[in-house]
């Protein structure tokens, strides 16, 4: 009997696919979460959009609002750990939290280094804007990865150029040979055993979801149709007008999102989403996704 | 050809979709109750239980799926599809679909740091299989027409009860794909008595 194996870890991510992972800050939002049909709920003690306004240094969170999460829902519970900080991490394994995302919405505690992820038994989520950010975390042990999108704007546009570029790279890789693919290796900073893996099957070997910056039921399916294998939103929910319709109302719209009629029709009357932000009004130092490398 | 589908609302789809096609037999992701009717048998995935069945109720699945069990066309569920199938579920007044004999606990071997991989014997099936255990749930109680075909630990993680195939673990995470082998004997038994 084996913990903590690649398919063990990998296959937790994959019985996740077609479904959302929302942000929630207490019990009261991850019963909202679990009733509206989330797969998981993600615990933090602000929503990036929080984070953003508050500034400072963003930590893990405080361990009571894991604990209290924990014990409201029985559906996986996540939590984030700052880029490289390995007690944090540990803490979270410790108190039996389902996956860690190690999140660049937190403040980097590493410049240098992530996480060596394979050294844990739980598995790690980690954000990639294109195939050699991808290809390195999972070399680190990453069992799930999502776009790192620009968390906290409610503006869909990054999660939308991370996934189409992380994809388009890996169909170029499909078509290459050993000798090119070493050079495209180089090139993109990823190890060359990963991009072997990732030509043989056509696709990345752990599941991609979308996420920074999904704020409404159309958000959602756009990403499934550029190829996310599910969904994860953030402030887009709790900080909409009516959190409870508008959960319900992006999880439909992740398991249709190619049913037109449908995402109309629960789009209407939703009330307002989260306001969201021009990325161009962003700071190069209010820039989440450059956090990480 | 026997036509079986997958319950494609969430979870592990293409996964059995993969095995359905290497086992030789035609695969169709089901996303509405009337994609039910064409079908020989139906395999509903690992995915969060929770989840799958909000989804089953919004649009209406559940008379569909109990009138598929009703017509004797055999389900195989696998970890979360086991919950649904189930009868009776520890700490729920109401089973989901309700249609296999047996009594299953969710999260029973834990949370996902304590997930993990098996071999065991299952009976029928194969002498060594290796098991992938996410949060998996076990049947606590299974009725006396329930063919008992793995344990793991003293715990049953696979079972039969008639045209109902369930396993705590996740068949579809390997390339073995003699469980999946052994639900499309029991489709094609059911398909061929049918048209008797």
């Amino acid at each position: 009997m084996k913990t903590g194996t690649d398919r063990v870890k990998r296959g937790m991510a994959e019985m996740q696919k077609g479904g959302v992972i929302m942000d929630v800050v207490n019990a009261e939002q991850a019963k909202i979460a679990e009733e509206a049909g989330a797969v998981a709920v993600m615990a933090l003690e602000r929503v990036p959009s929080d984070i953003r306004a508050a500034g400072g240094v963003a930590r893990m969170a405080d361990p009571r609002i894991m604990e209290e999460v924990m014990g409201a829902v029985t559906i996986p519970v996540m939590a984030k750990a700052r880029i490289g900080h390995i007690v944090e991490a540990r803490v979270l394994e410790a108190m039996g939290v389902d996956y860690i995302d190690e999140s660049e919405v937190l403040t980097p505690a590493d410049e240098e280094y992530h996480l060596n992820k394979r050294e844990f038994t739980v598995p790690f989520v980690c954000g990639c804007r294109d195939l050699g950010e991808a290809a390195r975390r999972i070399a680190e042990g990453a069992s799930m990865l999502r776009t790192k999108g620009e968390p906290g704007t409610g503006n869909i546009v990054e999660a939308v150029r991370h996934m189409r570029k992380v994809n388009a790279q890996v169909r170029k890789i499909v078509g290459m040979d050993e000798a090119e693919l070493m050079t495209e290796a180089k090139l993109l900073g990823a190890p060359f055993e990963v991009l072997l893996e990732i030509r043989k099957h056509g696709r990345l070997p752990v599941v991609n979801f979308a996420a920074g910056g999904v704020a409404t039921p159309a958000d959602a399916a756009l990403m499934m149709e550029l190829g996310a294998d599910g969904v994860f939103v953030g402030s887009g929910i709790f900080k909409s007008e009516n959190p409870a319709k508008f959960a319900k109302a992006i999880v439909e719209a992740t398991t249709h999102y190619q049913d037109y009629e449908l995402i109309a029709h629960l789009s209407k009357d939703l009330g307002a989403a989260m306001k969201g932000l021009e990325i161009s009004s962003l700071a190069p130092e209010e820039r989440m996704q450059d956090r990480g490398w | 050809m026997a036509k079986i589908g997958v319950l494609g609302l969430q979870g592990a789809v293409r996964e059995h979709v993969c095995a359905i096609e290497a086992s030789g037999s035609e695969a169709v992701i089901v996303k509405h109750p009337e994609q039910l009717e064409a079908l020989d048998g139906l395999i509903i995935p690992g995915g969060e239980s929770t989840t799958m069945r909000k989804l089953i109720d919004k649009y209406q699945f559940m008379p569909a799926l109990k009138q598929f069990a009703d017509q004797g066309k055999p389900m195989f569920g696998t970890c979360a599809g086991l919950i649904l199938l189930a009868k009776r579920v520890e700490g729920y007044d109401e089973p989901h679909i309700g249609v296999m004999d047996v009594t299953v606990e969710r999260n029973s071997f834990g949370r996902q740091r304590e997930s993990f991989e098996a071999d065991l014997p299952i009976d029928g099936v194969a002498e060594e299989f290796t098991a992938v255990f996410i949060r998996a749930p076990h049947i606590v109680a299974a009725g006396e027409n329930v063919k008992v075909l793995a344990k793991h630990e003293g715990r049953i993680v696979a079972a039969r009860d008639g045209q109902f195939l369930g396993c705590s673990f996740h068949p579809e995470l390997t390339d073995d794909h003699r469980l999946t082998d052994y639900f499309i004997g029991m489709v094609k038994e059911a398909r061929e008595k049918n048209l008797v």
